[in-house]
């Protein structure tokens, strides 16, 4: 079997930080998510129960939209993933727009549902591959989602980590502020700080994030990428071409 | 009997200035009578998104036609940024509401249930609620001191406008799963709806099927249209047209491209 691919260490790494959640949920334009998602699905025998927006496959709602968001606001979803067009060193997330509001420099799609689920949802993984400072930025210019809150404000939820294409970072909530956990192979401690627009706190040594096992890889390359085929199918091209005469087989 | 328009006839139920329902991509998106709209230009929509769109809010925003628009995002998922809703909101030739997912079903809540409005968790420190001037916060009555929590007005769009699998001939139109459409169609003064096709039975007769229903009390006209969310994919009886929305991805960054593939669009299926 062939080294796993950047992409597939992300999943395998996103994979371990949901393990033992009963219910995960995937938001907007996030097929590394939904592949982790699906493979913690897959070593949880069935017990974790998983919505990938957009999938018809992977939709465990009879209620319509709607349910996802009164479960959370109910205590009833355990993580969720969320990514960001600027995300800040207090884990503020921007998913609208960079300069002013009615005439923007940049306009991203929306806020989604982040500014409700990152108050709702326990554990928030914070997920963004490009890991530039265009991206990781000392503040962002829209808080579509504020990473704390002030003593007072109802919050049963927030992030807890920030997984990016060059490293993952763990959030302290009563701190507000972010640290560097592992680097993924290929990076050194210098080239991450060196594009992460924001401080953070870092270990003297830092370790290597772990690469997924052989039986990890068996599971992305086999049930998870024909998984993904169905909710993203342009990604499980890109990444899994090998698979397309499977699938076109099915 | 439901009245049975054609898709001309449809659409022509949507006034210029409607507060105008559409449901997210996944949910039922009736991009054929978006295309006949398209046809006949409606002017100064005000798009709700229930509680995203992607395609034809694009289309729509692309060809001028809607002033506002209020939305948790739009976006054309795996094709990329929505190219005409990016342009028009960079040039401020449109007015962005922008929302929270719960917030719009909240807000479609309150109208389903005929209150003024829905209490919502989460938001406090946002600068989502900070741009609603329409939005409160307040105290929860019903507990202890300092217990914020903002309240959201009912969303009462004119019309819903979505795509369904079937209807019979009295107006029930069967959603399945995808309540949201019930929600929509119970808060909007009026609701059209296409379908794949009209079915001889009595939707409501079975509890196997009336348990998916809209029922037509909600219903005011139905049009068939075959393949009626192509491009877009529809339930289990097609995928995304991925090859299609490629194309419109590619030709509508561009003012000139989009035009083009308008006027192709449109010739097409007329």
């Amino acid at each position: 079997m062939t080294k796993a691919s950047p992409r597939e260490l992300l999943i395998a790494a996103l994979a371990r930080r949901i393990k033992g959640c009963r219910h995960v949920a995937v938001g907007n334009a996030s097929p590394i998510p939904a592949a982790a998602a699906l493979l913690a699905r897959a070593q949880s025998n069935g017990a974790m129960i998983v919505y990938i927006l957009g999938s018809r496959a992977h939709n465990p709602y009879g209620d319509g939209a709607r349910e996802l968001f009164d479960s959370a606001g109910q205590g009833r979803l355990d993580a969720f993933f969320l990514g960001g067009g600027e995300i800040d060193g207090q884990a503020n997330v921007n998913l609208v727009t960079v300069g002013e509001h009615d005439r923007p420099q940049m306009r991203f799609p929306g806020s989604f549902g982040s500014a409700y689920l990152y108050f709702t949802v326990p554990k928030v993984i914070l997920f963004r591959e490009e890991h530039s400072r265009r991206v990781l930025v000392p503040r962002v210019s829209f808080v579509s989602a504020p990473g704390t809150s002030p003593p007072g404000v109802h919050r049963t939820g927030g992030p807890s980590a920030l997984v990016t294409g060059r490293c993952i970072f763990s959030f302290d909530r009563a701190r507000g502020r972010f640290a560097l956990e592992t680097i993924h192979p290929g990076q050194t401690a210098l080239s991450v700080r060196a594009e992460t627009g924001f401080d953070y706190d870092a270990p003297p040594q830092v370790s290597v994030t772990e690469a997924p096992g052989a039986g990890e890889l068996r599971l992305i390359r086999g049930r998870i990428s024909n998984e993904m085929a169905e909710a993203y199918p342009v990604f499980a091209r890109r990444e899994w071409p090998s698979h397309d005469a499977q699938a076109a087989g099915r | 009997m439901i009245e049975r328009l054609d898709l001309d006839a449809l659409v022509a139920r949507i006034p210029d200035g409607a507060r105008l329902a559409i449901p997210a991509d996944y949910a039922g998106v009736a991009m054929e009578a978006t295309r006949a709209l398209l046809r006949r230009g409606a002017r100064n929509l005000r798009l709700v998104t229930v509680p995203t769109s992607g395609l034809q809010a694009d289309m729509l925003i692309g060809a001028g036609m809607v002033v506002e628009i209020e939305t948790s995002g739009v976006t054309l998922n795996e094709h990329g940024l929505a190219p005409r809703f990016t342009a028009a909101t960079k040039s401020g030739r449109l007015r962005i509401v922008d929302t929270t997912c719960p917030a719009v079903h909240a807000g479609l809540q309150a109208a389903e249930k005929g209150v003024p409005f829905m209490p919502l968790r989460g938001l406090l420190g946002t600068d989502v609620l900070a741009q609603r001037k329409d939005w409160r916060v307040t105290d929860n009555p019903f507990g202890e001191r300092g217990d914020a929590i903002a309240l959201l007005p009912a969303i009462k769009p004119d019309i819903a406008l979505f795509h369904a699998a079937r209807a019979d001939r009295h107006g029930n139109v069967w959603i399945g799963r995808r309540r949201e459409l019930a929600a929509m169609a119970h808060a909007s003064a009026a609701t059209l709806v296409t379908v794949e096709e009209i079915v001889e039975i009595d939707l409501m007769a079975s509890d196997q099927t009336a348990a998916g229903v809209l029922p037509r009390l909600y219903v005011g006209a139905v049009t068939v249209a075959n393949r009626g969310a192509w491009p877009l994919g529809f339930i289990d009886l097609y995928p995304a047209d991925d090859r299609e929305l490629a194309r419109y991805a590619a030709a509508a960054r561009t003012d000139r491209g989009f035009a083009e593939y308008l006027e192709g669009a449109l010739r097409r299926a007329a």
